[in-house]
């Protein structure tokens, strides 16, 4: 679907006229990314993230299946083959650097992206079906990027392959099995790095799919926008290709440079010692904590010290974490404020303010040794992000009063636009 | 100065598309040089066999560089055989005496690679097949070697190869 | 539904988060963990300064050759350093043939064994083979030195820290002036173990390694100082934990200067449009 004064694909080009009459590649191309497809013209740089996450996928297949061609998942020499690539192999000391970085950036920005939803409420009818795919993909990637951190086989690899896994032990009655289960053993080792190393390599291209899912149900409305006023005419519109090309191939600039910047000149900063220690399993690093992307849900993990009522501290933890994301799922249906943007929403926009300081404080806890008062920290904090998605919002979206919309896209760009004084200025709020 | 501003734009965007390909291209490089051999294989040293035990008319099979390779010590009439043969006939001309270190003639170290593709011919092995030259069969597309292993018949192109070799001493040859 | 349920799954997260909170202030308030003498008495490493630090440093050869000759004539007795080949030498600017004589000269062996025969017994190394493992019988277990500098907070200024930092436990004093044997009577480094305040727990298995002046004996002139053995065995490690330090930083500067140039590039035709 798109607007009615979407432009058609009319080759000139003998050529591709040729090809577009057998198969219509270049018609959806040009239909999805090219002129062919109307986006608000008023979108910012906080609209990049998602083709950048794209760029990341691609960026962590191809390093990731030149890695592959040189990895050995064996638990007797995965670690001295990740030191073969890193010494032997023609440029492998960077290849492996990229892919190690590029998972750091993939994250940096699917963050942004996320809360960039968060703060323009994107989540909202009609897009539900995009945010819950995005959901999706945050969950794939969680899974991806952890078993991706075992390959190595280093001290961090072979202690977090633990402690993830024995998270499910924390689930009452299957718990042990399930663990022994997932990992075809009584503690990581060769059948859970194997099984690792295949899921690591087959889970990319199932978020590809999903990607795929996620950008079709995006093309349907078409992409939300700064002021969260659906588009409504021609002018409120520019086309997708020469206006966002360029603006992504910018932004694409500024993402280079900063991963080339880690990769080059601060390759381990985001790492942690520990992984070059070759795995021991009768002894555990001082200071065990995952990748930083996985701080603030860590930090939730550890928050729950006490058992309550009849629930086990450890299954709190556990049922909280998941919670921590599943909570995203519904937030279409917990906020139901009728405005989008947190530009014209005070108060919202004050709690998601405190929502962005609250989750830097649980990823600064979460990276931190378990120990006060990091723990009382993460205790509120937590406390707070719970509040927040599942108390705050559907309060705050029925007593918020929003401040006045633009008629349109056109008006609140230009200032003005003549078909104002068709319509009432601002929707009815309910 | 409307043409100048549009001459700038093209320029600009040209420029902009042009870098986006060189980068690309450059981004390559690196994809493509981690397929060839690394840094532990080309130091594959070279190798040093004794070959002491190795009587005339045996041949032994050794390794060099992760392939086989034939170490033949040829008895007086296997090299007579060889020097009849007239040079000028064969596919690929090359003498005995070029094949092997001077003053130890008897000595015929090659590949055990078959110049066709690449397969191991038989002959070298107790018991096997020497082909009708008296040398080595390749039994995947029937090339036969004679006693100085020239390629005498079949679809290979080439003699077998002799891998760089010297004798560090009247018993230990050592190969690459 | 969602807004029924959503609230009350909230408000129970909360509450069970307070109940922990509460029984952590609880805990805090009336039984304090105490605190413990590592984290007290533990010293962060000196800040010296390294050729190879920053974006534009790179590896002292020279410093590297010392640096390997401490490892070989001290470290190399009970640490292995199996992750680097005899060949990689040559990056420290050893010619081919010093290389092939440090490889056939070295004390340990490479390990043979014959299948045919089941005969285990020895060879003198080659360019192409690893340093060989190390055997350590005695107290303590010598970790593998390839990755060290990596592998610990700080590395290379850790590593010349810990090999100067071995001092007398009785009488020590941290930088706030509290004694530790006053303080902590229990933290006696016991029998077999060394006091080392940059070490973790603050005592290790390793005796002190460099022990004196002119211990080792470099050929280039440079007085073999323990100050000066320590840096240049940091700076050794540091290279055989990452040898491509240098390649990556000269890579590195011209794809940024590239990126720059195409990202600015992008910026005009952006504004273009």
């Amino acid at each position: 679907m798109s607007f009615p004064w979407a432009n058609e694909y009319k080759p000139t080009n003998p050529l591709m006229q040729w090809v577009d009459n057998r198969l219509p590649l270049p018609r959806f191309v040009y239909n999805a990314v090219g002129a062919g497809y109307p986006v608000p013209r008023n979108l910012n740089y906080m609209w990049n993230f998602g083709v950048l996450a794209g760029f990341a996928l691609v960026l962590q297949i191809v390093t990731g299946v030149v890695l592959a061609m040189h990895y050995a998942a064996n638990a007797g020499v995965a670690f001295d083959s990740v030191e073969h690539i890193m010494r032997d192999v023609n440029w492998g000391w960077m290849l492996r650097y990229a892919h190690a970085n590029g998972a750091s950036m993939f994250f940096i920005v699917v963050y942004t992206h996320i809360f960039r939803g968060f703060f323009y409420s994107s989540y909202k009818a009609p897009r539900e079906m995009i945010w819950l795919l995005g959901v999706v993909i945050f969950l794939l990637m969680m899974a991806t990027a952890f078993m991706g951190y075992v390959l190595p086989w280093g001290q961090m690899s072979f202690w977090g392959a633990k402690v993830i896994t024995g998270l499910f032990s924390a689930i009452p009655l299957v718990g042990t099995p399930l663990q022994q289960w997932l990992l075809g053993g009584f503690a990581p080792d060769n059948a859970a790095l194997n099984r690792f190393f295949s899921l690591h390599f087959l889970l990319p291209f199932v978020i590809l799919g999903v990607i795929i899912l996620h950008v079709w149900a995006l093309h349907i409305p078409g992409s939300s926008n700064p002021t969260g006023v659906e588009v409504k005419q021609e002018s409120d519109t520019v086309p997708f290709h020469p206006y966002y090309t360029a603006k992504d191939g910018f932004g694409l600039g500024i993402f280079l440079m900063v991963y080339c910047a880690l990769v080059f000149f601060a390759p381990n900063l985001l790492g942690h010692p520990d992984n070059y220690i070759p795995a021991n399993p009768l002894s555990t690093p001082a200071h065990i904590v995952p990748e930083w992307y996985f701080w603030p849900f860590y930090a939730i993990l550890r928050a729950f010290t006490s058992d309550f009522m009849f629930i086990p501290a450890k299954l709190m933890g556990v049922l909280a974490m998941f919670s921590a994301i599943l909570v995203w799922f519904f937030l279409p249906w917990l906020d139901t404020s009728p405005v989008r943007s947190g530009h014209y929403r005070p108060l919202f926009r004050k709690f998601f303010y405190l929502l962005v300081v609250d989750v830097l404080v649980l990823g600064y806890c979460g990276g931190a040794p378990a120990e006060e008062p990091y723990v009382m920290i993460s205790q509120i904090a937590s406390m707070y992000y719970f509040l927040h998605f599942l108390v705050i919002l559907p309060i705050v979206s029925s007593v918020e009063t929003p401040q006045p919309l633009p008629f349109s896209i056109t008006e609140a760009v230009l200032g003005k636009d003549e078909h104002a004084t068709l319509a009432p200025a601002t929707p009815a709020v309910a | 100065m409307a043409g100048d501003g549009v001459r700038r734009r093209d320029f600009i965007n040209i420029a902009a598309v042009s870098f986006a390909g060189v980068g690309g291209l450059a981004a390559l490089y690196p994809l493509i040089s981690q397929m060839a051999p690394s840094a532990d294989v080309l130091a594959e040293s070279s190798t040093e066999i004794d070959i002491s035990a190795i009587s005339p008319g045996q041949a032994i099979k050794a390794v060099w560089r992760k392939q086989p390779v034939f170490i033949r010590n040829l008895t007086p009439e296997e090299i007579k055989a060889a020097d009849a043969v007239d040079v000028s006939t064969l596919r690929d001309p090359e003498t005995l005496e070029k094949r092997t270190t001077a003053g130890k003639t008897n000595w015929l170290i090659t590949m055990g690679v078959c110049t066709h593709l690449g397969c191991v011919p038989l002959g070298a092995g107790e018991g096997e097949v020497k082909g009708e030259f008296g040398g080595y069969f390749c039994p995947c597309h029937g090339s036969v070697y004679d006693t100085a292993a020239r390629i005498r018949k079949g679809p290979a192109p080439k003699n077998l190869e002799v891998p760089p070799h010297e004798f560090s001493s009247d018993t230990v040859v050592k190969i690459g | 539904m969602v807004r029924l349920f959503g609230p009350l799954v909230g408000l129970f997260f909360a509450v069970a988060l307070l109940w922990s909170f509460g029984n952590g202030a609880y805990n805090a308030a009336t039984q304090p963990t105490p605190p413990t003498a590592e984290k007290l008495f533990h010293m962060h490493p000196k800040e010296v300064a390294f050729s190879f630090d920053g974006a534009f440093g790179t590896f002292d050869k020279a410093q590297l050759q010392r640096g390997f000759k401490v490892y070989q004539e001290v470290c190399s007795n009970c640490h292995s350093l199996k992750q680097v080949a005899f060949r990689d030498l040559a990056q420290l600017g050893y010619k081919e043939a010093e290389v092939k004589a440090i490889a056939k000269n070295w004390g340990n062996k490479a390990q043979t064994f014959d299948p045919k025969t089941g005969d285990r017994g020895d060879r003198p190394n080659l360019p192409s083979d690893h340093f060989p493992p190390v055997y350590y019988a005695g107290q303590g277990n010598p970790p593998d030195l390839s990755l060290i500098a990596k592998s610990r907070h700080g590395g290379a200024q850790y590593i010349h820290s810990l090999l100067t930092g071995y001092t007398d436990q009785a009488g020590y004093k941290n930088e706030a002036g509290e004694e530790l044997l006053k303080k902590f009577p229990d933290a006696k480094t016991p029998d077999g173990l060394y006091f080392n305040p940059y070490f973790a727990n603050l005592n290790l298995a390793m005796p002190q390694p460099l022990t004196s002046d002119g211990q080792v004996t470099y050929s280039d002139g440079t007085k073999a100082t323990v100050d000066q053995m320590s840096m240049d065995v940091a700076a050794f490690l540091t290279w055989t934990a990452e040898p491509k330090l240098d390649k990556r930083k000269q890579t590195g500067w011209p794809v940024l200067g590239f990126l720059l140039a195409a990202t600015v590039l992008a910026y005009l035709a952006k504004r273009n449009v």
